[in-house]
C-alpha cells in the first residue's frame, strides 16, 4: 500500500455558530496531485489553513505523514503558497534571494546561520522556478506572476514533500498560468512531491491533476480524475449545492 | 572640541549614548516600519512620558524615591503600554489602529496629571520632551548599553525568524514558527529602545529616530540586508553629526538630528525619483 500523505476523518469546522466545513474525510496518497475544487465561500482555504494547523477544527482528526497533527512537528516537509496578495507587502524591501531563503528558517532551526550549502539550495529552488535573472531584485519589482513564483521557490526549497497552493493563479495571466501547470507537473512527476491544488476554475486543471475533490462545505466528490471525467459528462453541475452526499473513496 | 571630549564626563555620555541609539533606533525600526508599526513607536513615546512624568512626581514629593532615576519608571511604563497595545489590537480585531489613539491619550492624559501633582514644569520635564542629550548621566548610559546590548543580541540572534515574521505572517505560522512569542519579544524590545531613546532627542521626537532614517533607505536600497545597513549609517550620522553641529552653533541637538534626517530623506527620495528617470 502506498504510504498516506494526509488523512483527514470526519472533520467538521465552524467560524462562530456557522459551519463551513461538516464532515471530510479526504486520504492522499504519496505521489498524487490532488485538484481541490468548489465555489468562492466553499471552506476550500479553511480546510487548508486546517491541514497548516493554522486553524483548529472543532471535531475530526488530521495525520500528517501518518502522525498526528499535534504530535507533527516536521513543518518543513510541507510547501505552502498562499493567495499572493493577501498575505504580502509588495513594496517590501527584500530581493528574491532573501524571500526564498526565508523559507529554510525552519529547516535550519533558531541560532543558526545559512551555510554555504544552503545558499546553494536557494540558488537551485530559484532556478526551478526560472528566476535566475532576478535573484538580487526586489520582489516588489518584479509581476505577479513572477512574483508567485518566487513564492513557489520559497516552498520548495526545504524540499517539501508536499506542496500545498492556495489558487496561485488569481490574477496571473495565461500564459504564465500554463508555464506554471507544467512546472507543477514536473515537480509532481520528476520530483515526486505530492500537491494539493486549490481553484475554483475545474476545466483549467483536469488534465493536470490524477485526483479531484469537489467541495462545497460538505465534500461531494473525491476520487481519481476518470471517475470525475465520466462524472463530469453527466451531472457535474447539478453537483454543487445538490444535497445528495457523493463519496467515493479510491483506493488504487 | 575632541579636547573637550577627553576632558568632561557630559560629553563622553552624549556622544557614546548617541553612538549607540543612533545603531539601534534605526536597527530596529526598519522592522517596525516594514511591519507597518511606525505609529506604534509614537504611542509608546507617549505612554513612556506618563512614567517619566511619575518618577519625576515620586522623586520630588516622597522622599524614600528621591534618589529615583525616572527612566526606570519610563521603561516601565513603555512596557507596560507596548503589552495594553497587543490586548488592544487583538480586542479591536478590525480596528486595530485603534490602539495607537487610545493608547497615546491615555498616555498624554497621565502625563499632565502627574505633571500637575509635581507643581508644573520643570527643566527637568522640559529635558526629557525636546531631549537633553548633555543630561545624560552615567548610569542613563549604562541602562542605554544594556539595552543596545539586548537589541543587537535579539537581531543577531533571531534575525532570520524576524525577517520571515515581518514579510508574511501567516507564512511564518504556517512553517510552525512560534509567532506569537516572537511578535511579543519584539514588541517589548521597542519599547525599551523608546524609552531610552527619548534621552537624546526628546519624546516628542523619539520615533523619527526609529523611522525617519528608513523611510529614507526603504526606496533607494534593494534587499533587506542593504535597507537596514543605509538606514544604521544614516542614522549613525545624523546623531553624530547633529551632536557635532549642535555643540558649536549651540542649538538643540534633538532638532539637530532630526532636521537631518529629514535632509537625508529628501535627497533619498529626489535620488529615487531621478533613478526612476522621473526627474
Amino acid at each position: 500500500m502506498e504510504e498516506k500523505i494526509v488523512e483527514v476523518k470526519n472533520l467538521f469546522f465552524q467560524y462562530e455558530r456557522k459551519y463551513v466545513l461538516e464532515n471530510i474525510n479526504i486520504s492522499i496518497e504519496k505521489g498524487a496531485f490532488l485538484g481541490l475544487v468548489g465555489p468562492n465561500g466553499s471552506g476550500k482555504s479553511t480546510l487548508l489553513k486546517c491541514l497548516l494547523g493554522l486553524l483548529k477544527p472543532q471535531k475530526g482528526t488530521i495525520h500528517l505523514f501518518g502522525e498526528d497533527i499535534h504530535q507533527f512537528n516536521d513543518w518543513h516537509k510541507i510547501g505552502y503558497v498562499s493567495q499572493k496578495a493577501n498575505s504580502f507587502n509588495s513594496s517590501f524591501p527584500a530581493t528574491v534571494f532573501e524571500v526564498v531563503a526565508s523559507g529554510l528558517t525552519p529547516k535550519l532551526g533558531l541560532f543558526k546561520k545559512m551555510k554555504k550549502a544552503d545558499r546553494e539550495k536557494v540558488m537551485e529552488a530559484i532556478r526551478a522556478v526560472g528566476m535566475e535573472k532576478a535573484v538580487h531584485q526586489n520582489i516588489g519589482e518584479l509581476s505577479g506572476g513572477q512574483q508567485q513564483r518566487v513564492f513557489i521557490a520559497r516552498a520548495l526549497v526545504s524540499e517539501p514533500k508536499l506542496l500545498i497552493l492556495d489558487e496561485p493563479t488569481v490574477g496571473v495571466d495565461s500564459q504564465t498560468v500554463n508555464h506554471f501547470y507544467q512546472l507543477l507537473h514536473h515537480l509532481n512527476k520528476e520530483l515526486e512531491i505530492t500537491l494539493i491544488l486549490v481553484t475554483h476554475d475545474i476545466g483549467a486543471i483536469t488534465d493536470k491533476v490524477t485526483h479531484v475533490a469537489c467541495l462545497n462545505k460538505q465534500l461531494y466528490f473525491h476520487g481519481n480524475k476518470d471517475e470525475f471525467e465520466r462524472l463530469k459528462e453527466t451531472e457535474l453541475t447539478s453537483l454543487y449545492g445538490h444535497p445528495v452526499q457523493l463519496i467515493t473513496h479510491d483506493h488504487e | 572640541m575632541f579636547s573637550s571630549i577627553l576632558q568632561f564626563e557630559f560629553l563622553q555620555n552624549a556622544f557614546l549614548s548617541g553612538i549607540l541609539i543612533g545603531f539601534i533606533a534605526p536597527l530596529l525600526g526598519v522592522f517596525v516600519v516594514v511591519r507597518r508599526l511606525s505609529l506604534i513607536a509614537d504611542a509608546l513615546s507617549h505612554v513612556t512620558l506618563a512614567g517619566i512624568a511619575g518618577g519625576l512626581f515620586l522623586s520630588s514629593k516622597i522622599s524614600f524615591f528621591s534618589s529615583l532615576n525616572p527612566i526606570y519608571v519610563g521603561m516601565g511604563f513603555s512596557v507596560l503600554g507596548s503589552l495594553v497595545i497587543e490586548k488592544l489590537r487583538a480586542f479591536y480585531k478590525f480596528y486595530a489602529e485603534l490602539a495607537i489613539p487610545i493608547i497615546m491619550s491615555a498616555g498624554i492624559g497621565f502625563s499632565v496629571v502627574f505633571i500637575s501633582l509635581a507643581d508644573g514644569f520643570n527643566t527637568d520635564l522640559f529635558n526629557y520632551l525636546f531631549g537633553s542629550v548633555s543630561a545624560v548621566s552615567r548610569t542613563d548610559l549604562y541602562i542605554i548599553t544594556g539595552v543596545a546590548a539586548l537589541v543587537i543580541l535579539l537581531i543577531v540572534l533571531f534575525y532570520k525568524e524576524l525577517f520571515l515574521l515581518s514579510f508574511d505572517e501567516e507564512y511564518a505560522s504556517a512553517l510552525g514558527l512560534p509567532a506569537k512569542g516572537l511578535h511579543l519579544l519584539f514588541i517589548l524590545t521597542v519599547a525599551l529602545v523608546i524609552s531610552v531613546s527619548m534621552r537624546v532627542v526628546g519624546i516628542l521626537l523619539v520615533s523619527s529616530l526609529m523611522t525617519l532614517p528608513v523611510a529614507a533607505s526603504i526606496r533607494i536600497a534593494t534587499g533587506f540586508k542593504k535597507t537596514i545597513f543605509l538606514s544604521v549609517i544614516i542614522g549613525e550620522a545624523s546623531v553624530l553629526i547633529g551632536l557635532v553641529l549642535s555643540y558649536y552653533l549651540d542649538i538643540a541637538p534633538g532638532g539637530t538630528i532630526v532636521i537631518l534626517e529629514v535632509l537625508a530623506l529628501i535627497f533619498s527620495i529626489i535620488l529615487s525619483k531621478a533613478r526612476r528617470g522621473k526627474i
